[in-house]
């Protein structure tokens, strides 16, 4: 039986839960802190001694914990990366900008469990030696930014923030930085440029890696907010094993976004990879299956910007066997594990843990021309191919959906959207703003096709005339 | 490892420098370069191919500007030396490299090279993805060239022929922005052309200081904006129109005047101030269309200021002096003029004679002061001229030869002060004939009343003005433009310059003239060109020595003053 | 000038700007506190702004005109955000923006903001809120409404013009002196 497996939503999903720091101390609240805090260096064979921080941080990287915002890259290996030698302070920033379409786990955490976000915040600045942290929250969050302004006080007061925190001399303070509307400031480079007050062009990498060259020029760290709570735990129960839930790749738990046309839409923790795409949509324990009399049509496994899997579709996977040997093998998209690596390896990711589930009453040119014209409005219009790219896919698609389209709209828009990823742009938006239109395009090719023709069946010389 | 091989093998290489191959050529390259602020950073893929002769197509990159990277023309391929499990290069059977190529392109502006990389400039992955940059720019774009001053000279246009597609597949409304923005005095943008490069951003902010340009609005909507209702007035603006790769900025002066393929391009320099910015002459049928900046890092990098740019008009002035003249000239004939003046100076007493002349004269026209001077033991000085500095290229010594004047012992020091002296000593009847060569000594406290008491007075310039309007003999000068020569700048620098226009009427070059009194007044004899008076100036003047006309080149070099 | 910052908002900047090593990364943060004061970002905010941070202006409207939270016009008293993103267009937030705006007498074809003649709504389309699980999602000004529909929207609105109502006889009450 699937199930969810509670680290993170353990406490929210508990009645009466409230945001205040009472409540979270109670419920066993800035434990890991205190932990954290009192490690003792502890002395090697050859006479030398691991000090407190780093311990944190070889903790997280034995955990295998791997960044939830999107990319899924180490956290382990993200902090190792980080400059310590240059001299200059070192930054943190906790991604709360939650702006892939279809995600909204951030939104849980924030909203119902503030300190727990603080708390992992907190430990994950002083294994760093951070001072100065800011959460980047995007600017329609009001209410949120309200609750973790309060929370901070709260653990100011507290003291687990300001001056000397819990007498050990580490000082460290945390903001509240508010985005205005802009999903280009969830990228860590566009969102130090927003946190400087520039505009949220993201930056060219080399030279600006945020390790060595971030906020102000100096080495930072960006997190996303469900990242820096699994710090906590990890911290808590130990990273070894922490790292025995889930899988050996995907180790922990990870908070999944089921949205779209399931009957129980919904943010649900999960063991990674311990619980498939079929379990997740079907299960009376996540999704609850489709609407009445409904077929499954696609699967969007990653937010938005993730290359969409046909209903029925068979994906190959390497898989590792009890013997650790490694082997290819053949499976219904349904019985994908929901993890990083399997879901990237069937050509696809699971980005930001997103899922939106379509059944057959969805219009895939609507839904197409619905993505691109998001990415449209958000290419923050740095670079060239994203920039034209992006508005010229919306506007064709829209055309599409319409009813203007001709046959020869869909070689063009499937060629536009080539030329945009791949490296050419300086973000991955050129690679968010084109999968969708080149896997809907291609896996949908029908759908589209029917579309173009029907109309150039109806009015084949208006369509014509359009593009004239 | 073998000796022989390790001669080729490009992961040994000399210290400081690199091997890299561009396009199956292996050139070396220095392992840092100068940035834009001339700072030693790695070298770029865009620089080392530049060494290798392979131009990496552009529009953002520009090397005196911070690198932004976002008009991705300048994308190429890549490989690196692949490394075996031991972290070692992995080598073939023959001792070479393993290369192993990146699946992703890198931007050759931004990306640094590494030993043994291999770079790809051109194929068929980026032409293709070069050409879709192109197509993506065009789409919006509003195609006007045949009205677009840029024509001839714009990026998009250049490289849409070699790059581009044939034909549009963009059938959609284009975005539409502000084609008419008077952004300055001086400066015109048109938002529909701009291709959002930010060179005039970045130049105006990270060279000048001014901060005054933007971007507004995100997306395909994006456009370059001042703020309203401030105006883009540094003294530095026009140099964003010479940088903007395509027609969105343009100089209000040159709009629409000539079409640029029609202009004779002169090197030259600035005359407006002491710093000599180099610049190009844009002439046409002897009329003169426009100064541009022509690099040289030693003075003015790629810009100069807008205030010698634009100083220009005054060359065709209606009041220019056209022929010689004067009380006792009774013809306009120039030999007669000379000769007039040569009996004069003959019969001047050494003491009894001045000579004011221009810090605006060539090195090798006051170098014939100097020789005129020695001979009739006569006392010289300059005008100074001055206005205020500011902390990119503007000088406050606003004459372009300053430095020259004082190192041919003309100027006196500080420039200027035997002006009120030499007043004095027409006064009192000491000095009883002046020369002035191209100035006005009436506008520097030598007054009208003072010259009608000289017993001689022979003066020239470019246009009429209070002293040859006195004097019994005038001669018609040249402006820079009109002649050939070198100036030294305030650092000491001597540059040379060409001539782009014809001087009017009877006007000849102060050289010429000035060479013909030396000879007729001491009797020696002496080459004609201003390469034979240059051989004869650094023969003789320290500052000058072991320095040949030929040394001067583009970019002069530094004099021993 | 008629343009007046008030202390206290004044205040609250000083100590906004206080957080950051930079003064310029307080810009955004300095910029909502100016709309939430004065309704709009005028220019007169972005200049005071500029000068506050020791900024240019072009540097405030650069990001005055990249963010879509930030309007440089009055909004009306409500402001309704729809989600125009896929998982709400999926629960049918496009309809609920086309019977919004006929109920208000406004364009359901644009999607930008446009405020309702009485001056009551202003009502756009915006992306994804991330609340895609209970969808459709419509912010009311800093409120947050989920799973909405046809009638709920309905109700919504009346709501809003029954709570202007009462604002306005308060506001009357205030201003003669009596309780309302
Ligand atoms: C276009 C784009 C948008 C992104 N948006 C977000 C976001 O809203 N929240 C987030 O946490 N990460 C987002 N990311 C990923 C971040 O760049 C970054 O990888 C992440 O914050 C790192 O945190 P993690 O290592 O903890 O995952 C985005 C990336 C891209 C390219
Ligand atoms: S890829 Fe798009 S979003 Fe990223 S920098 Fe370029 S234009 Fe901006
Ligand atoms: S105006 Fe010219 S220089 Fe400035 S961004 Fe546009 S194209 Fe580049
Ligand atoms: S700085 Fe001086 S030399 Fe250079 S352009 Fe200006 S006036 Fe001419
Ligand atoms: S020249 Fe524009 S990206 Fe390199
Ligand atoms: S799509 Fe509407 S809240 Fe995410």
């Amino acid at each position: 039986m699937p199930s969810e497996r509670h680290l993170i939503l353990k406490n929210i999903r508990k009645p009466g839960y409230s945001t205040d720091i009472e409540c979270y101390l109670r419920h066993g609240g800035y434990q890991a802190l205190r932990k954290a805090l009192a490690l003792q260096p502890v002395a090697q064979p050859d006479g030398t001694a691991i000090g407190p921080k780093e311990q944190i941080r070889r903790e997280v990287e034995i955990s295998g914990l791997r960044g939830r915002g999107g990319a899924g890259f180490s956290c382990g290996m993200k902090w190792s990366l980080v400059d310590r030698k240059s001299g200059k302070p070192i930054y943190l920033v906790c991604n709360a900008d939650e702006s892939e379409p279809g995600t909204f786990k951030d939104r849980q955490i924030i909203h119902r469990d503030p300190h727990q976000l603080i708390e992992g915040m907190i430990i994950a600045c002083y294994a760093n030696d951070v001072h100065l942290a800011f959460i980047y929250i995007r600017g329609e969050f009001i209410e949120g930014a309200r609750i973790l302004e309060r929370a901070l006080e709260e653990a100011r007061a507290a003291g687990f923030l300001g001056r000397n925190i819990l007498g050990t001399g580490y000082d460290l303070d945390i903001y509240i930085h508010r985005g205005a509307g802009a999903y280009i400031c969830g990228e860590e480079t566009g969102l130090i440029e927003s946190l400087e007050g520039k505009r949220p062009y993201p930056r060219i990498k080399p030279p600006y890696f945020p390790a060595v060259l971030g906020l102000y020029q100096c080495p930072t760290i960006v997190n996303n907010v469900e990242t820096l709570c699994a710090v906590k735990h990890i911290v808590d129960m130990g990273g070894a094993e922490y790292a025995r839930l889930g899988t050996p790749d995907n180790t922990g738990t990870r908070l999944v976004c089921i949205s779209g046309h399931v009957k129980r839409p919904g943010c649900y923790e999960i063991e990674v990879g311990k619980v498939t795409f079929r379990d997740l949509i079907f299960d009376e324990a996540f999704g609850g299956g489709l609407h009445d009399a409904r077929q499954l049509k696609a699967i969007i496994p990653g937010g938005v910007s993730a290359k969409v899997f046909r209903a029925g579709e068979k994906v190959r996977v390497t898989k590792r066997a009890a013997d650790g040997k490694m082997f290819e093998t053949e499976m219904d998209v349904l019985d994908l594990p929901y993890d990083f690596t399997s879901v990237s390896a069937a050509g696809s990711m699971s980005g930001s843990g997103a899922i939106i589930v379509l059944d057959d009453s969805a219009d895939m040119v609507e839904v197409l021309a619905n993505i691109s014209e998001f990415f449209a409005h958000e290419s923050c219009g740095q670079c060239t191919p994203c920039r034209e790219g992006s508005l010229w896919m919306a506007k064709i698609l829209r055309r599409l959906a319409k009813g203007n389209g001709q046959p020869a709209d869909l070689a063009l828009l499937l060629s536009v959207a080539d030329q945009i990823p791949g490296g050419r742009t300086i973000c991955a938006f050129g690679e968010a703003c084109s999968w969708p239109v080149q896997s809907l395009l291609v896996k949908f090719g029908d759908e589209f096709r029917a579309k173009v023709q029907a109309t150039a069946d109806k009015r084949p010389d208006r369509a014509f005339a359009e593009v004239q | 490892m073998k000796q022989s091989q390790q001669s080729n093998d490009p992961l040994a290489s000399p210290p400081g420098m690199i091997s890299v191959t561009v396009d199956g050529r292996t050139v070396l390259v220095p392992r840092t370069m100068p940035d834009w602020q001339g700072r030693q950073v790695p070298t770029t893929m865009l620089q080392a191919c530049e060494l290798a002769g392979v131009t990496v197509p552009h529009y953002c990159y520009h090397p005196k500007l911070p690198v932004a990277g976002n008009c991705r023309m300048c994308l190429v391929e890549y490989g690196v030396p692949a490394l075996g499990p031991d972290r070692k290069p992995v080598r073939q059977p023959d001792g070479s490299l393993v290369i192993k190529k990146s699946p992703r392109p890198a931007i050759a502006c931004a990306t640094p090279v590494s030993p043994g990389m291999e770079i790809y400039t051109s194929t068929p992955t980026v032409k293709l993805m070069r050409q879709s940059v192109l197509e993506f720019l065009l789409i919006n774009h509003p195609l006007d060239c045949p009205i677009c001053d840029q024509a001839g000279e714009c990026k998009l246009q250049e490289y849409s022929v070699e790059y581009g597609r044939a034909s549009s597949r963009f059938a959609e409304t284009k975005v539409h922005k502000n084609k008419q923005i008077d952004l300055g005095p001086r400066i015109m943008l048109d938002q529909e052309r701009c291709i959002l490069c930010s060179r005039c951003i970045r130049f105006t902010r990270d060279v000048v200081g001014d901060d005054a340009l933007g971007i507004i609005n995100r997306g395909s909507y994006s456009a370059i904006a001042a703020y309203p209702g401030t105006t883009f007035d540094n003294n530095y603006t026009l140099n964003t129109a010479d940088i903007c790769p395509v027609g969105a900025l343009t100089s209000k002066d040159f709009r629409f005047q000539m079409r640029v393929w029609f202009l004779k391009e002169t090197m030259s320099l600035c005359a407006s101030c002491g710093t000599g910015c180099n610049i190009v002459i844009g002439s046409r049928e002897n009329c003169i269309y426009r100064f541009t900046p022509r690099q040289n890092d030693a003075v003015n990098s790629c810009w100069m200021c807008d205030y010698g740019r634009l100083n220009y008009r005054w060359i065709e002035r209606t009041d220019r002096l056209t022929r010689p003249g004067g009380s006792k000239l009774t013809s306009p004939d120039w030999e007669d003029a000379i000769n007039g003046i040569a009996a004069a100076l003959k019969k001047a007493v050494p003491g009894h004679i001045a000579i004011v002349a221009s810090a605006r004269l060539t090195n090798e026209e006051l170098y014939l002061v100097r020789r005129l001077a020695q001979f009739l033991g006569a006392p010289t000085d300059c005008v100074p001229r001055s206005g205020p500095a500011d902390n990119l290229l503007l000088c406050a010594d606003r004459n372009p030869n300053t430095k020259g004047a004082q190192l041919l012992g003309i100027a006196a020091s500080p420039p200027g002060v035997n002006l009120p002296v030499f007043a004095r000593l027409i006064r009192n009847g000491t000095i009883r004939s002046l020369l002035v060569f191209g100035e006005d000594v009436t506008r520097h406290g030598i007054t009208a009343d003072d010259l009608a008491r000289l017993d001689f007075l022979a003066a020239s310039d470019i246009h009429t003005n209070g002293t040859t309007a006195v004097s019994h003999y005038f001669l018609p000068g040249c402006a820079h433009v009109e002649k050939r020569g070198s100036f030294t700048n305030v650092h000491g620098r001597i540059q040379r310059f060409e001539k782009a226009v014809d001087p009017p009427g009877l006007a000849r070059p102060e050289l010429h003239w000035l060479r013909e009194l030396v000879c007729r007044v001491t009797g020696q004899s002496m080459g004609g060109t201003v390469e034979s008076v240059f051989e004869a100036m650094r023969a003789e003047v320290p500052a000058f020595r072991n320095i040949a006309w030929a040394d001067l080149g583009d970019h002069g070099v530094a004099t021993h003053g | 000038m008629s343009w007046a910052l008030p202390k206290e908002v004044e205040e609250k900047v000083d100590s906004l700007v206080g957080r950051y090593p930079q003064p310029r990364s307080a810009v955004v943060m300095v910029l909502h506190a100016l709309q939430e004061h004065f309704g709009c970002i005028s220019p007169e905010a972005i200049e005071w702004t500029a000068r506050k941070l020791g900024l240019r202006p072009i540097n405030v409207l650069e990001l005055v005109t990249f963010y879509p939270m930030f309007r440089r016009e009055p909004f009306g008293r409500f402001h309704l955000r729809i989600c125009r993103t896929l998982s709400c267009a999926l629960a049918g937030s496009h309809q609920l923006h086309r019977h919004i705006c006929e109920r208000l007498g406004l364009n359901p074809e644009k999607p930008g903001p446009q405020t309702s003649a009485d001056g009551l709504f202003t009502v756009e389309f915006v992306e994804c809120l991330a609340s895609c699980g209970t969808a459709p999602v419509i912010m009311c000004n800093e409120t947050q409404h989920e799973q909405m529909t046809i009638e709920q929207v309905d109700k919504l609105l009346d709501e809003c013009r029954c709570k202007c109502r009462t604002e306005r006889q308060g506001g009357l009450a205030a201003e003669h002196g009596f309780e309302p």
